[in-house]
Order: C-alpha cells, then sequence, then structure tokens
C-alpha cells in the first residue's frame, strides 16, 4: 500500500515520456489534464491515509532506512503535493485556451509535468541528496519553460535564470560534501538524529547557513534580485506555475531543514532567518510600491509572501508553523490565480502597463469581480483563504514576542492591498477603452480555471476548520523531529 | 593528500569565480563546468581518501572504501554535462537572437 507514495512523482514523469511521442495537441491536452486529476485524487488518498496510519515511507529497492533512497510522507508534504498538483491542473486548464500553438508542438505539456515530478519528488524524498536531484529535475524542466517561445526577451531573461541556478546547484553540492563528510550520511531523519547526538557544533552550523543560502535563492528570500525579471518572461500559465510552486519548493526545503535536521541553534540559524525575513518584506514591499508594469507588481507579491511565510518559521512556535503551513497552501493557490488574472489582463489589452488599461471590469464583469476578490483573499480578508494562516501567524509572533516581524508582517498586508489596489482603480474602474466592436472575446477554458480557483480560495477560507486538522497535525509533525525520525528509522 | 586536494578545489573555486564575474557569456559557462568539477572533487575528498579494499562482500578484508561518494559525483555529473549542455544551446540562441554575448549589453531596458 505504501507504494502509493511514489505515483505522484511517477505518473507525470510517465505521461510526460509518452506525450513527447503523442504529438496530437487535443490528445496532449487531455492526457495532461487527467494526468494531474488522476495525481490530485492520488494525493488527497494519500493524505487520508497518511491522517489514518500515521507517517508513510516507501524504500526503494528494500535497501532499508539510513542506507537506501527513501521517500517519506507526513502531513505537511502530502499537503504541499495535493496543493501543487491541484494548481497545475488548474493552470493547465487555463493553458489551454491562452498558450499558442507552437509552444504546444514543442512538448509544452511534457515539460510541464515534469516540472510538476521534480516538485512532487521534492515534496517527498526524506534524503537530502535525492532532493538535490528533484530540485534539479524540477529546475531543468523550467529551464525549457522561461525560453519556450524563443522571443528576444525569454532567451535574454533566461539565461540569467540558468546560470543563477547553475550556481546555486553548486553550492548546494559543496553544501551536501561538507555535510557528509561531517555526520557520513544523507537520509534527512539519520541527519537528524546524529546532529541531535553530536550537538550541532559551529561546523554544523556553518553547514546549515549554506543550505539556507542555497534555499534562500531557490525560494526568493532576501536573494531574489532575478525574480522579478525571469518570471515575467514566459506565458501566463507558466508564470502562474513558477509563482505557485518552484519558490514555495525552495520555502518547504527551509522549513524541513531548519525544523527537522538544524533547530539546535535558534539563535543563529532562526535569528538570520527573521532577519532575512524581515528584509524580504522590506525589499519586496518597495518593488511592488515602485512599479506601475502589472506583471511586477505580482512578481513583488510573491517575494512578500515568501518573507511573511518565513516569519513563521523564524518564531518557530507550533501555532507558527502551522500558520505558515496555512499560508503556504493559501498562497499556492492564490498567487497561481494573481499571475493567471494578470496574464489575462496582458492578453485582453496588450498592454503591461496599468496606465493604458482601464474600465476592464465594464467589459468583463466577472473578470473584474474574480480579481476583486482574489485582492481581498491576498490582503487577508475574512473569510477568504489569506485570513486564517495571517491570523495564526500574528498569534504565534506575539507568543514568541517578536513584535518587529509581527509588525513588518502586518504592515505588508497594507501594501499588498495598496499595489493591487492600484491596478484594480487604474486598470479595473474608469472610462472603457475597449469598444464593443475590439472587444477579444474571454477564452472559455481559461475562465473555467479562473472561476475553479476563486472557489479554492473561497474553500479554503470558509472550511479552514476542516483544512486546519491536517495544517495542526503537519505543524505539530514540525515540532517534535522525533515523530519523523521514528516513523523512519525505526519502524518497518 | 587531503590538503593537497583541498588546496586543488580551492584553485578552481577561484578559477572558476574569476569566469563567472566575467562579462563574456562564454566565459561565465565554462566558469559553471569548472566550479562543478571543483564541488566534485570536494566530495570525494571530504569522503575521505583512505585506500581499502573494493565494498563487496567477499572480495577482502576491512576497511572498504566509502563507495557513496562516487555515487553521488556520478549523479552529480550527470546532471551538470546536461545543464552544461542545455546552457551552452540557450547560449547560442541568445546570442543569434540578441546580437551580443556580453552580459553588459543583455541587461534590458529598466522600462519593460
Amino acid at each position: 500500500m505504501n507504494n502509493v507514495i511514489v505515483l505522484p512523482l511517477v505518473i507525470p514523469i510517465f505521461t510526460a515520456v509518452v506525450l513527447v511521442f503523442l504529438r496530437n495537441v487535443a490528445a496532449q491536452r487531455i492526457m495532461a489534464f487527467i494526468t494531474m486529476l488522476a495525481v490530485s485524487i492520488i494525493s488527497f488518498i494519500l493524505l487520508e491515509l497518511v491522517q489514518r496510519e500515521g507517517i508513510l515511507k516507501i524504500e526503494f529497492g528494500g535497501w532499508e532506512a539510513p542506507f537506501g533512497i527513501l521517500f517519506v510522507a507526513d502531513t505537511f508534504s502530502v499537503l504541499m503535493v495535493l496543493t501543487a498538483s491541484i494548481v497545475t491542473m488548474l493552470c493547465m486548464l487555463y493553458a489551454f485556451s491562452t498558450v499558442e500553438k507552437r509552444h504546444e508542438n514543442m512538448f509544452f505539456y511534457s515539460f510541464i509535468l515534469l516540472l510538476v515530478a521534480g516538485v512532487n519528488g521534492a515534496f517527498l524524498t526524506g534524503d537530502i541528496f535525492n532532493l538535490f536531484v528533484c530540485f534539479e529535475v524540477m529546475l531543468m524542466a523550467s529551464y525549457v519553460l522561461v525560453a519556450l517561445g524563443g522571443e528576444k526577451v525569454q532567451l535574454r531573461e533566461s539565461i540569467k535564470y540558468v546560470l543563477i541556478n547553475v550556481v546555486g546547484s553548486s553550492i548546494f553540492l559543496i553544501a551536501l560534501a561538507y555535510l557528509y563528510g561531517t555526520v557520513k550520511t544523507l537520509n534527512m531523519a539519520h541527519i537528524a538524529e546524529r546532529v541531535a547526538e553530536v550537538g550541532q557544533d559551529p561546523m554544523l552550523t556553518t553547514v546549515s547557513l549554506v543550505l539556507l543560502l542555497v534555499f534562500s535563492l531557490k525560494a526568493g528570500l532576501v536573494l531574489f534580485f532575478w525574480l522579478p525579471g525571469s518570471y515575467v518572461v514566459p506565458p501566463a500559465a507558466v508564470q502562474a506555475l513558477f509563482a505557485a510552486l518552484l519558490t514555495k519548493v525552495g520555502v518547504y526545503a527551509l522549513i524541513r531543514t531548519f525544523t527537522l535536521m538544524f533547530p539546535h541553534r535558534p539563535e543563529v540559524t532562526h535569528t538570520i532567518i527573521g532577519v532575512f525575513a524581515g528584509l524580504t518584506i522590506i525589499l519586496g514591499c518597495l518593488g511592488a510600491l515602485s512599479s506601475r508594469n502589472v506583471l511586477r507588481i505580482a512578481a513583488y507579491n510573491i517575494v512578500i509572501a515568501v518573507g511573511f511565510i518565513l516569519i513563521g518559521l523564524a518564531v518557530g512556535t507550533e501555532i507558527a508553523l502551522a500558520g505558515a503551513i496555512f499560508y503556504l497552501v493559501h498562497d499556492m493557490v492564490a498567487k497561481a490565480l494573481l499571475f493567471l488574472l494578470v496574464g489575462m489582463m496582458l492578453y485582453l489589452t496588450g498592454e503591461k502597463l496599468i496606465d493604458y488599461m482601464s474600465g476592464l471590469i465594464r467589459n468583463y464583469p466577472l473578470f473584474g469581480w474574480i480579481y476583486f476578490l482574489a485582492m481581498l483573499a491576498l490582503v487577508g480578508i475574512p473569510p477568504l483563504s489569506g485570513f486564517v494562516g495571517k491570523v495564526l501567524i500574528g498569534k504565534g509572533a506575539i507568543e514568541a514576542g517578536s513584535y518587529i516581524l509581527l509588525f513588518l508582517g502586518f504592515a505588508s498586508s497594507l501594501v499588498v492591498l495598496f499595489s493591487l489596489l492600484k491596478i484594480f482603480l487604474s486598470s479595473f474602474f474608469g472610462e472603457s477603452i475597449i469598444t464593443n466592436e475590439d472587444k477579444k472575446p474571454f477564452p472559455a477554458a481559461s475562465m473555467a480555471s479562473l472561476v475553479a480557483f476563486s472557489l479554492c480560495i473561497v474553500g479554503i477560507g470558509i472550511g479552514a476548520e476542516k483544512l486546519l486538522v491536517y495544517v495542526l497535525d503537519a505543524a505539530n509533525t514540525l515540532v517534535d523531529p522525533s515523530v519523523y525520525i521514528n516513523a523512519v528509522l525505526r519502524e518497518s | 593528500m587531503e590538503q593537497v586536494m583541498m588546496i586543488f578545489i580551492g584553485i578552481l573555486v577561484s578559477v572558476a569565480t574569476y569566469l563567472i564575474l566575467s562579462r563574456n557569456m562564454i566565459r561565465v559557462i565554462i566558469g559553471t563546468a569548472v566550479l562543478s568539477h571543483a564541488v566534485n572533487l570536494l566530495i570525494i575528498t571530504v569522503g575521505g581518501l583512505k585506500t581499502g579494499n573494493v565494498p563487496l562482500l567477499g572480495h577482502g578484508e576491512e576497511p572498504f572504501t566509502d563507495a557513496l561518494p562516487q555515487a553521488l559525483i556520478l549523479t552529480a555529473i550527470v546532471i551538470s554535462f546536461a545543464t552544461t549542455a542545455f546552457l551552452l544551446a540557450l547560449a547560442y540562441r541568445t546570442y543569434k537572437t540578441n546580437g551580443s554575448d556580453d552580459f553588459h549589453e543583455l541587461r534590458g531596458m529598466p522600462d519593460e
């Protein structure tokens, strides 16, 4: 039964390979969509299974726990897999009507599936070298997706994106080399155990800081200089996927590393994470305020959210971690929706700057209201999805007495509101500049995807009580690493 | 032996850093390749260069050599090979389309 754990990785890879040979676009769309639907259902079943039977693991090739590679499914990772799969499925629905034919002919869906495979693998793996490999699978697919289309600006930005990530991967390997040299194991639970045994000496803390640097680069924590440039060049559906998945994998890795493996020196590591989170929020806010380009405003909103989630990790209490997980789930859905909406504005008007768009809500009323809903969710207005996460992180920060982070976090909500309201007032309100004759018809599949996303954010907000059961269970495992360690190393 | 290796790795890393910080695209790519070699050497050095028997049961006596670093390096080499190949193809296309391989000219317009 534990074999289910590997399916969210295997199914997308298998379909991706099949799609390379299947050149009929309609068949490709149907196959890709059904695959993601299947993965979503499987992840949901897996989530229920983990709830019932505790943490599950699968050891590949029968090599027992500290020696072989293994996948571990705890509530946190399965929750991430489930959200990622649903978001991908809905982004694909959006892509059907907006992505150009020449993209689809160039294995567009194959690469999206490979990207998802890498992301799911990174969430599920219990071996830190395997985490590196899954990162590479994910990044390789993302390199292709950034450059696919071959436009001037895409190529220019993609080469920077690839170079930064290649250097980042090398630094990741350096950290792994020193980690292996010090603790002589790569199994995350085993590392956690040995680090706890020998005490987290300065050498190990340094290794953990190198890992912090690498994951910060991937998550866009302080080191986000590459993000606004490269996230705005691919098609809207890909942007939404990147916004929802790639940075969040980095955040997941950070949370995993500093709750499971290196939680023993919070005065060093967690303080640095806190400072990084605060800086990220401030710099992200400055970026969001200064720009009049809708894509850049949305990109800086990712950065702000990453900073906000990591307040939860920096504070480190159970409530704060639960808030971070809840907010992570919310942010994956809401950021994907924001990017899809912004991409749709671009598609409908052909403009990027908010000054050249006006009165969209008159032409497309439902579209305008969905934007309004997404904005409220991102700001954290109850009963939408952002509210509970913000409350929990705030509560944790008050408990731990981190008032500066608390202030920055909630002040950033106002900046998010301001930056999104700026788009809303100048582009959706006002005189309509599109006449009925040259009004582009709204693509039906995209509208279906946008409506489904808005149902998700309303659902997460109203059904918060149900989701919170899973989130609290996940946070509980994060606070007490021995649960995870025992499940991986002791039981068989 | 480990000390000598570490000095060599240090030299490789400094060469790689120098190349990566240059403006020319091909030099930067070669820099990343050199960096990945340095990292591979680092993995095998940190894993321990001590000599021992092949880690197979029934083939000689202990101590065995730790085989895991070599498996890690094998994976890392494959990955860095793939990324370098992709980077070279991408660099060629970027050069063709943008008409420049100088990163200063690829900065982009501030209003984009």
